[in-house]
């Protein structure tokens, strides 16, 4: 009999991740045809600032990209560990690396009472992972094999590379968004300069009109992807551990905790939020509860960039079904 | 992992090398001629279990399997197979033999592996550990990395808490290393404190 394998993978996340990536692309590309467009028009006024905000964004988005390890840490508070600081941590993450095949990530703790945990990093050699106090103290009461199975989840943002397509992804967002703040102030500043040139005005309004509209549908395109990537790492966490249970009460008990912690830490935590294990910022009000989504479809649900509870918990079961699945043939079982 | 699976976040578990595993018995003589470590007869596999029936059944049946294997006539006989879970949730099934039958102890080990491989299982084996010792009962263990399908040695030094004899472990390496494939990334030299059989 061939080996076969129970981790089939998700064909309809499949389809879901790539019709949102080439939605995003094809944004990117009717942003570019306008804004070319726009520069011919107006010969060069426009095309100026145009390149300045490509430099500026291209520029912040590489340098987050290089150092997310070391500002990531630092924007936590974080502190790397060794193994003799951290034996039970390090020893989970050396095993999951070990039946993953990956690098080893830094492992750091965050003084937080928060129960949270982020990986960040532009490759595996430069990643860190990094776990909350809260996510370790003993008020949470995760189990060791729910703690794998948070670790597992961060491993495998690591492994599908998600700093880096995140990066990539929020580019555009980040160009469009400065695009709209320089033709702003370009429009307040520089209108009384440019009376001579009775085209530019109106270039930089359309210039940005069009960043504001691209801005907005790349930033909800942008959380939808990133809420597949969550599901993403759910899937391959619970496959690596075998335990997509301890997963998923994991995913309780943090989810539940989190509404119960005051607002300082939060505010702190905001920008981090795109890495988290659970989103530190919770703006659904009836996220948690199991009987979300029969008052339809709410706006804050489309701005989270996690997928509700419901939503992981029900993937996770269904991974474990599939995990249980018995042989296809009844002589599969065999041993011989 | 291919480009096109970090660009729709999916991994694909990662099959063992299970092969490489039938290099340990002469590695072992060799190992005796150049250090005086012999092995202790006790070999394990380590794995992380699936929740769930059908992961316990297929373990179940291996065990089974062991067992009457020991027990056959022809055989020395020997203890039957122990499964332990150890404190970090993973399961090791561990196989005792005579100090002199290496041959057969892999051969119970490979069982292990095919059994979990052939059920769609092969994702879940993390290491394969071979017990030796030496006449001043320093313990030194052979360590198979299932996902690699490299070897590395693990020495706990004896009653000082988790200190690793990495002058011994690095002499197994000069030893060893033209017998079997030992693992060349050092940070990869996973230490298993307290692992059943050694």
């Amino acid at each position: 009999m061939a080996t076969r394998t129970r981790y089939a993978p998700d064909r309809g996340l499949t389809v879901r991740m790539t019709v949102t990536m080439f939605l995003l692309g094809l944004v990117f590309v009717a942003f570019v045809a306008a804004i070319i467009g726009a520069c011919v028009a107006s010969h060069q006024s426009a095309a100026f600032i145009v390149v300045i905000a490509l430099v500026f964004g291209g520029g912040s988005a590489f340098i987050s990209l290089f150092y997310s390890d070391k500002i990531a840490l630092a924007a936590a508070g974080a502190r790397e560990v060794t193994p003799q600081d951290a034996p039970e941590l390090h020893g989970i993450v050396d095993r999951l690396c070990a039946l993953a095949d990956m690098d080893k990530p830094r492992v750091a703790i965050a003084p937080t009472s928060m129960p949270n945990a982020f990986a960040t990093g532009r490759n595996s050699k430069n990643s860190v992972l990094c776990v909350t106090n809260g996510l370790l103290s003993p008020q949470l009461g995760l189990t060791k094999d729910e703690l794998e199975g948070v670790l597992a989840h961060e491993l495998s943002h690591v492994a599908h590379k998600d700093v880096q397509v995140m990066t990539v992804a929020s580019l555009l967002a980040i160009v469009a968004g400065l695009l709209v703040r320089f033709a702003f102030y370009s429009e307040l500043f520089g209108g009384g300069r440019r009376s001579n040139n009775q085209n530019a005005l109106p270039i930089i309004a359309i210039i940005m009109v069009v960043s504001v509209v691209v801005y907005a549908i790349s930033f909800l395109l942008i959380r939808v992807l990133s809420r597949y990537r969550e599901l993403a790492a759910d899937r391959s966490g619970a496959l690596l551990t075998g335990q997509p249970s301890a997963l998923a009460s994991a995913l309780t008990k943090v989810s539940g905790r989190m509404n119960m912690i005051p607002n300082d830490d939060l505010r702190k935590a905001e920008t981090l939020n795109a890495f988290y294990f659970a989103p530190a910022m919770r703006l659904t009000r009836g996220g948690n509860g199991r009987d979300g989504g029969n008052g339809g479809r709410s706006l804050s649900a489309l701005f989270s960039t996690h997928p509700s509870l419901d939503k992981r918990i029900e993937q996770l079961e269904k991974i474990q079904r599939q995990l249980n699945d018995v042989g296809p043939g009844s002589g599969a079982k065999g041993l011989r | 992992m291919g480009f096109l699976d970090v660009l729709l976040g999916r991994t694909k578990p990662v099959q063992p090398k299970l092969d490489d595993l039938f290099a340990l018995p002469s590695a072992a003589i060799q190992l005796q001629a150049a250090t005086g470590f012999t092995p202790t007869g006790s070999g394990s596999v380590c794995f992380r279990a699936v929740q769930g029936k059908t992961f316990e059944d297929i373990q179940q049946e291996v065990r089974e399997l062991l067992d009457t294997d020991n027990s056959r006539p022809g055989g020395a006989g020997g203890l039957p197979v122990e499964v332990t879970k150890d404190s970090f949730g993973y399961t090791w099934l561990i196989s005792n033999h005579m100090s002199d039958e290496v041959d057969t102890l892999v051969t119970d080990l490979h069982a292990v592996n095919s059994a979990l491989v052939d059920n769609g299982f092969g994702p879940q084996l993390l290491c394969t550990m071979v017990a030796f010792t030496d006449e001043n009962h320093r313990r030194m263990a052979l360590v198979y990395l299932y996902k690699r399908g490299t070897f590395y040695p693990f020495a706990p030094l004896n009653g000082s808490g988790q200190q690793r004899d990495n002058a011994l472990e690095l002499q197994v390496k000069g030893v060893l290393g033209e017998d079997l494939k030992i693992e060349p990334d050092l940070t990869k030299w996973m230490a298993l404190w307290g692992a059943p059989g050694l």
